[in-house]
């Protein structure tokens, strides 16, 4: 790993590990009221009555319906299908019907169980496979969402081509982000005369802005929205933040006192965005000799009860299900459809993951008729500089994925190992062990011209003290968003990183430089990041140069930086750093017909690892596991490599235990004892290695990384967990029952 | 249930609450003492974060009632700074990027202590499996506690 960019303390750190960061539930206001909201118990229907017991005192509730809203009842997000509270129809269990605000926490729970809400139910569609049917008609013509179709070559003529062809079908299940601090929101009338104020755990500011101002029917300069420290997101506050923010508003301004609605485990669980389930059927088609000639993809998310962002989920799942391999003929057609689950949304990888495992399964497969090892055919088909992507996309990076693979094989022992194994597994009545791969891209950035629809800013200034302060709106979850933006602006200006202070995320303050999203934020936020910096800097020159007697911007770094900024302030010489998002000029994107460059560049990747199998329980341990990417320039080694382990140990939660389990539409395990993340001794340490190919518009090269682990490890467990047992699954989470059941025709038949 | 008076020591001070006998240990802290270094993640003693030390036992307050504080003495990731091992532990997690969001560190790094101030032998990830973190995959957590450990085993000092 080439890299001599140090790892400083993450500087957000100090007041993380000695308790004192404030997350929003340590935030009390005085007259500080709780909120509590009130929600559907049935998957789809329309609400006939509400009944206040009688025999509670409700004088002091603050009560809100869908009739207190005083602007749209839309959660205004890529359209307005959802509502803030549930008016007269519902759609989903775990609906916000009714908030309620009072002093007393257990006041609130007593109310909770005082309300009494009357439906009649209607046929709820609980499988996406039945969302076509009529009775379950609840948007548009047929319950579609999105579709996408990518179409390159003639995937007929490339079947005819084919020796072998190879069509089944995969699943993956709904995950919830489980990040540790539960989502919430304080809202509270402003202090300084009209208006509100939001606090809380988000990712995205300016969503909350967007969704909050529509809902309230106020300007956007009637409402500040500040991001608390927070406490985990991958996703999963993105979009659903506006949602309590909203809440929290609506009783704000209705008890006209502070308001705090956090949820807490099980709520949180019951209610918020999980991953889309998909079910995707990959048909493929080869030469005798491992050339991929034909991929034909049908691919089905679901999306849950309202559209939230799957429209954009669903595109980048199409547009990374046909792998890392070029493919003379490929035909992706995507769909999302309505059910009557709560709402998928925004996780780690968005979509990715989900098409990345069926077509990597499915090249595993594909190598083993052949009779070919997966590395092999793989290496006859990878992408490389000049290769046209599904889109047309012509590989700008000079990726060598086989490299990537062999350096992989050869940690993880090579055939010498796969001898061992072999031998181990001749040898023993119930460990069967192997090795598995996946190799796959992951784009950075919005997809297509989303960067631009963006025009994200970014403002640079000094502070009193003459340090240099970023204002952005992308928010610090735990990525090190602060420590990256700082060591970049340090970098531009020839400065310690300890001289950079990045502003907090709040409204009145910082311009929007984009939600913190799509593995976006320190290539494409960190490059506007480093172009302010650099206005700032010929600012200063240009137009305190009188002061200064500096008249050359690039030499204005380090001390001669330092002597003038210290004298602008003196002086009174303001000057604001400015940058807006510009799109490289290659880029060119067709969204009406999902052609050209999808995303400007792309992270590569191969992961491996060693998985046993107990064939008496089905329990499955990966032994092993080894996470080889190519994300450009590496801003901070031991950051860098906190994002690669965390996603991947995700990733295998995703692939081996975290299930969410439905009953008519409600999840049944919403709780951490009953929806099981990995623990530390559920998981290996995972080996990473880096190559570092610099990305030209990239912050010290660097690209995305945020998403990429949560790619690979799914497919590279079940490929090995193919090989140990002789058998393919072909859906996640796996779990030992799923595997018993596959497995137990093949025990029948050994047994003879 | 009649609310009750109990008396116990946090952070080396006495305190007495009243309220009912089984509210949770936790939301005493934060919210009556306004301790809101410990976390709730779960509420039901599966993710540690609101991780305490009383009486020498490593336990979860948001699963211990306050009546079971009487007479207690309790220390939270507030008072760790003023512990060698404590402070070990912190800038173990600092240097060794321990922490992420941080969302469960002060309950890891009270474990983690715990475990430091015990003299524990054995795998480090067995003794730490009560707490659970989203955000690093573990493995710079165990770095980070290798660290402390060894940089304690090097003073000398454990307490």
């Amino acid at each position: 790993m080439s890299n001599d960019n140090p790892a400083i303390p993450r500087l957000d750190g100090h007041d993380k590990v000695t308790g004192r960061a404030q997350y929003v539930d340590d935030i009390h206001m005085p007259g500080m009221l709780h909120g509590a909201t009130i929600r559907s118990t049935i998957a789809r229907g329309t609400i006939t009555g509400i009944t206040f017991d009688p025999a509670l005192d409700w004088s002091g509730f603050t009560i809100v319906t869908a009739a207190d809203i005083p602007g749209k009842n839309e959660v205004l997000l890529l359209t307005t299908d959802q509502p803030f509270l549930a008016d007269g129809r519902v759609r989903h269990h775990a609906e916000p019907i009714l908030l309620l605000a009072h002093e007393d926490r257990e006041m609130l729970r007593r109310a909770a169980g005082a309300i009494t809400i009357r439906y009649r139910e209607e046929p709820a569609c609980l499988d996406v496979r039945q969302a076509l049917r009529p009775e379950y008609l609840q948007h548009g013509t047929d319950n579609t969402f999105h579709k996408i179709d990518i179409i390159k070559g003639d995937v007929d003529a490339g079947f005819d081509e084919a020796d072998l062809i190879l069509d089944e079908t995969y699943e993956t299940g709904a995950q919830e982000q489980a990040y540790i601090e539960p989502q919430g929101m304080i809202a509270r009338p402003s202090p300084e005369g009209s208006g509100i104020e939001i606090f809380g755990s988000l990712q995205c500011p300016y969503y909350v802005v967007k969704a909050v101002t529509h809902l309230l029917g106020i300007p956007v300069e009637e409402l500040r929205v500040v991001q608390t420290t927070t406490g985990g997101g991958f996703g999963g506050k993105e979009e659903y933040p506006s949602i309590i923010a909203g809440h929290a508003a609506l009783l704000a301004l209705k008890s006209g006192r502070p308001v705090k609605l956090v949820y807490d485990r099980y709520e949180d669980i019951l209610a918020t965005t999980k991953r889309h389930p998909s079910i995707t059927r990959v048909k493929a088609g080869a030469t005798r000799d491992g050339r991929l000639t034909a991929l034909e993809i049908d691919l089905v998310l679901d999306g849950g009860a309202y559209v939230t962002l799957t429209p954009v989920v669903l595109s980048r799942a199409s547009l990374h299900a046909s792998g890392p391999y070029e493919v003379p003929n490929i035909s992706i057609r995507a769909r999302a459809r309505l059910t009557n689950t709560p709402p998928h949304g925004a996780f780690r990888g968005f979509g990715a993951p989900q098409s990345i495992f069926a077509v990597e399964r499915h090249i595993d497969r594909m190598a083993r008729s052949l009779g070919l090892s997966p590395l092999e055919f793989r290496r006859r088909n990878y992408l490389k500089l000049g290769s046209v992507m599904a889109t047309g996309q012509v590989v700008r990076d000079d990726i060598d994925m086989h490299e990537l693979a062999t350096t992989v094989y050869e940690r993880l022992g090579g055939a010498a190992r796969e001898a061992e194994l072999a031998a181990a597994n001749a040898a023993s009545s119930h460990k069967r062990s192997a090795l598995g791969f996946a190799a796959f891209y992951h784009g950075a950035g919005f997809t297509g011209s989303g960067e631009e629809r963006l025009a994200s800013q970014v403002a640079a200034r000094l502070d009193g003290d003459g340090h240099v302060e970023i204002l952005s709106s992308n928010t610090e979850i735990g990525q090190g968003t602060i420590t990256i933006f700082s060591i970049i602006a340090a970098k531009a200006l020839g400065l310690d990183p300890s001289e950079i202070r990045v502003a907090p995320p709040d409204t009145a303050r910082v311009p929007d430089s984009g939600p913190t999203v799509a593995s976006r934020t320190a290539m494409v936020v960190g490059w506007l990041v480093q172009q302010a910096v650099l206005d700032l800097a010929v600012k200063l020159a240009e137009r305190c140069s009188d002061a200064l007697r500096v008249v050359a911007p690039e030499s204005l770094r380090g001390d001669t930086f330092r002597r003038a900024a210290a004298q602008a302030v003196e002086s009174g010489c303001r000057v604001v750093g400015r940058s807006k998002y510009e799109k490289p000029a290659f880029v060119e994107w067709d969204e009406v017909n999902y052609r050209g460059d999808a995303y400007a560049t792309y992270a590569w990747a191969v992961y491996g690892c060693e998985v046993t199998v107990d064939t008496r329980t089905f329990e499955v341990e990966v032994t092993r596991f080894v996470a080889n990417q190519d994300v450009g320039g590496v801003l901070h080694p031991v950051l860098a490599a906190g994002q690669i382990q965390g996603g991947v140990v995700q990733a295998l939660g995703w692939a081996l235990c975290e299930e969410v389990v439905y009953d008519k539409g409600a999840v049944r395990n919403a709780a951490l004892s009953t929806y099981v993340i990995p623990t530390f001794v559920d998981v290996p340490p995972i080996e990473i290695l880096f190559a570092t190919t610099p990305y030209e518009f990239g912050p010290m090269g660097a690209k995305g990384i945020g998403e990429l682990p949560m790619d690979g490890p799914a497919p590279a467990v079940l490929n090995a967990i193919a090989v140990a047992l002789g058998a393919e699954p072909e859906r996640v989470p796996c779990r030992p029952e799923y595997l018993m059941l596959l497995a137990d025709p093949a025990l029948a038949d050994a047994r003879g | 249930m009649a609310d009750i008076t109990t008396t116990f020591r946090v952070n080396g001070r006495e305190v007495t609450v009243t309220g009912p006998p089984f509210r949770r240990l936790l939301d005493v802290l934060r919210e009556e003492l306004r301790l809101t270094g410990s976390k709730e993640g779960c509420g039901e003693g599966e993710c540690g974060a609101c991780s305490a030390i009383m009486n020498g036992e490593l336990i979860n307050t948001c699963i211990v009632p306050v009546l079971q504080a009487e007479g207690a003495v309790i220390m939270t990731v507030e008072m760790l700074a003023d512990t060698p091992a404590g402070a070990a532990v912190q800038r173990a997690f600092l240097e060794h990027g321990g922490a992420q969001c941080g969302i469960c560190t002060p309950g890891m790094i009270v474990a983690a202590t715990w475990v430091a101030q015990h003299q524990f032998r054995g795998e480090i990830r067995e003794m730490l499996a009560g707490n659970l973190c989203r955000c690093t995959g573990y493995d710079l957590i165990v770095t980070s506690v290798e660290a402390a450990l060894n940089a304690l085993a090097k003073d000398g000092s454990r307490e």
